[in-house]
C-alpha cells in the first residue's frame, strides 16, 4: 500500500515537470517528435529506477550524519553529507556512461536516433533531483527509494509524452507567429501544470490544500537542524 | 572602455536579449522557474549561479587542453559539483533561511544546463580570460530573466518586494488595497512561472522579428 501510494504520488502529485520543473532543458529540446521524446522517456525512466536506489545505499552508509557506525564506534560521530553532490553525480555519471554502452551495443538505430541527448541524461536536472529529494524527503527503505524512482520516471516519460503530441498537433494551427516553437510550449505546459495540480488531493480526499513544495522545504529543515545539533552534542562528547 | 576591447564587451552584452540563454538557448530552466516566486530567492540564485559559471569557464578553459575528450562531462562536472559545494556551504552558513527556500535548487545548480553548454560551446575553446566574460555574460542573461519573473510573481502574487509591502497592507486595507485590489495567489503557484516566461519570450520576439522560430 505504501509503495502504491508513492508510486502514484511520485507520477501524478509530484509530478517532476509540472511540480518541480526538473528536466525542463531536455523536455523542451527533445519534445518536437513524438518518437524521440518516446526514447529519451525511455532512457530517463531506466537511469532513474537505478540511479535513486544506488544512492540511497550510498547516503545510508555513506553520507548521513551517523552512517559510517558500521565502521566502528569512533566513525559514528562524521557527517559526510556535504559531500553528497558529488558522490550523486558521480554515480549518476557513471551509470548514464553504462548505458550509453550498452544502448549503442543492442541497438544502434535508438541510439542514433538519440545522438547528443543520451550523455546529456547525465546532466538532466531530473536525475540528480531524484536522488536529492530522495535524500531530502528521508525515504525510509531501498524498495521505497526504487518505488520512487520509477514512479517520478514515468511520471517525467508522461510529460514529454504529451507535450510531443500536442507540439506535433500544433503544427496545423495558427499561432501569433512571435509565439511560435519555444513560447507556446511554455505556456502550453503551464496550463497542463494547472490541470496536474488537481491531482493534489487524489490521495488524501483534498484535505490536504498547503502546496507541496513549501511543507516538504519547511519541514525537513527543521528536522536537519535536529540532527546537526545531535551531531555537534556527540562531537562535544568526543573532544571531551 | 579601456580593459575590454569592442570584442569583449560583445560576450558580455550578447547574451542579455539577443543570445539570452533562457530564451533563446533554451538551457537552464529548471531552477529558473522554481524559485521565483521570491526576489530575494532569485537574485541569491543569480549571484550563485554567476559564481560557479565564472569560475568554472576559467577552471575548463585552464584545463582545456588536458581533458581526454572522452571523459570531459564527468571532469566537468566534478568541477561544477566542487564550486557548488562552496555556494552551498557558504549559504548554510551565512544565510540558512534562505539556504531552506532554495532547498535542493542549490544543488541543482550542478545540473543547470547554462553551466554545461558554455563549457562545451566556449570554454573548451577559448582562453581563460574571454571565458569568464562569458560565464559573467551568460549568467548576467539567466539573471536578467529570473530577475523580471521574480519581480512579478513577488509583486502581484504577495504584493511585496524584496519582503517588504511595496501596495500597502492587505489586512488593513491601504494603499491599492483600499480601492478593492486583491492579492493574485495563483502567481505564487508553479504554474504561473512558466507562464510569465512564455510571456517574455512573447515579447522579446515580437520586439526582434528575427528570433522568431518556425513552429
Amino acid at each position: 500500500m505504501e509503495h502504491l501510494e508513492l508510486f502514484l504520488k511520485s507520477i501524478f502529485i509530484d509530478n517532476m515537470v509540472f511540480a518541480t520543473f526538473l528536466g525542463m532543458c531536455s523536455y523542451l529540446a527533445v519534445s518536437k517528435k513524438v518518437s524521440t521524446a518516446v526514447g529519451l522517456g525511455a532512457a530517463v525512466i531506466f537511469v532513474l529506477a537505478i540511479t535513486v536506489p544506488l544512492n540511497w545505499l550510498l547516503d545510508q552508509y555513506l553520507l548521513q550524519p551517523g552512517a559510517l557506525k558500521w565502521l566502528g564506534e569512533e566513525y559514528a560521530s562524521y557527517d559526510l553529507s556535504f559531500l553528497s553532490f558529488i558522490m550523486f553525480i558521480a554515480t549518476i555519471a557513471t551509470m548514464v556512461q553504462l548505458v550509453e554502452i550498452v544502448v549503442e551495443k543492442f541497438s544502434p538505430s535508438l541510439y542514433n536516433s538519440l545522438g547528443i541527448f543520451l550523455p546529456l541524461i547525465a546532466v538532466n536536472c531530473a536525475i540528480l533531483g531524484g536522488s536529492l529529494f530522495m535524500q531530502s524527503r528521508e525515504i525510509q527503505t531501498i524498495g521505497l527509494a526504487a518505488t520512487y524512482g520509477i514512479g517520478s520516471g514515468i511520471g517525467w516519460f508522461l510529460a514529454i509524452l504529451a507535450i510531443a503530441a500536442i507540439r506535433e498537433k500544433i503544427r496545423y494551427s495558427n499561432v501569433p507567429p512571435a509565439l511560435r516553437g519555444l513560447g507556446i510550449t511554455f505556456i502550453i505546459t503551464g496550463l497542463m501544470a494547472i490541470g496536474f495540480m488537481s491531482f493534489g488531493g487524489m490521495l488524501t480526499g483534498g484535505d490536504d490544500e498547503a502546496p507541496k513544495e513549501e511543507k516538504t522545504a519547511q519541514v525537513e529543515p527543521a528536522k536537519e537542524q535536529s540532527e546537526n545539533n545531535e551531531v555537534i552534542a556527540n562531537n562535544i562528547k568526543v573532544n571531551e | 572602455m579601456g580593459l575590454l576591447s569592442k570584442k569583449d564587451t560583445k560576450l558580455i552584452t550578447d547574451p542579455l536579449a539577443d543570445n539570452n540563454p533562457i530564451t533563446i538557448q533554451v538551457l537552464g530552466i529548471c531552477s529558473a522557474l522554481a524559485i521565483t516566486a521570491e526576489l530575494k530567492a532569485s537574485i541569491v540564485m543569480s549571484i550563485s549561479v554567476m559564481f560557479v559559471l565564472g569560475l568554472g569557464n576559467v577552471v575548463i578553459s585552464l584545463m582545456r587542453n588536458i581533458i581526454p575528450s572522452k571523459i570531459r562531462i564527468i571532469v566537468q562536472l566534478t568541477v561544477v559539483a566542487a564550486l557548488v559545494i562552496i555556494v552551498d556551504q557558504v549559504l548554510k552558513a551565512f544565510a540558512y533561511e534562505l539556504s531552506k527556500t532554495l532547498s535542493v535548487f542549490v544543488g541543482l545548480i550542478i545540473t543547470n544546463c547554462i553551466i554545461m553548454g558554455r563549457f562545451e560551446a566556449f570554454a573548451l575553446a577559448n582562453g581563460p580570460w574571454k571565458s569568464f566574460l562569458d560565464g559573467i555574460g551568460n549568467s548576467l542573461g539567466y539573471a536578467v530573466i529570473l530577475i523580471i519573473v521574480g519581480f512579478f510573481r513577488e509583486l502581484l502574487g504577495s504584493g511585496t518586494l524584496l519582503g517588504f509591502p511595496v501596495l500597502g497592507d492587505p489586512i488593513a486595507k491601504t494603499g491599492l488595497y483600499a480601492i478593492g485590489y486583491e492579492n493574485n495567489g495563483f502567481m505564487l503557484l508553479s504554474p504561473m512561472a512558466l507562464i510569465v516566461v512564455g510571456i517574455i519570450i512573447w515579447v522579446q520576439r515580437t520586439r526582434n522579428k528575427a528570433l522568431v522560430e518556425d513552429h
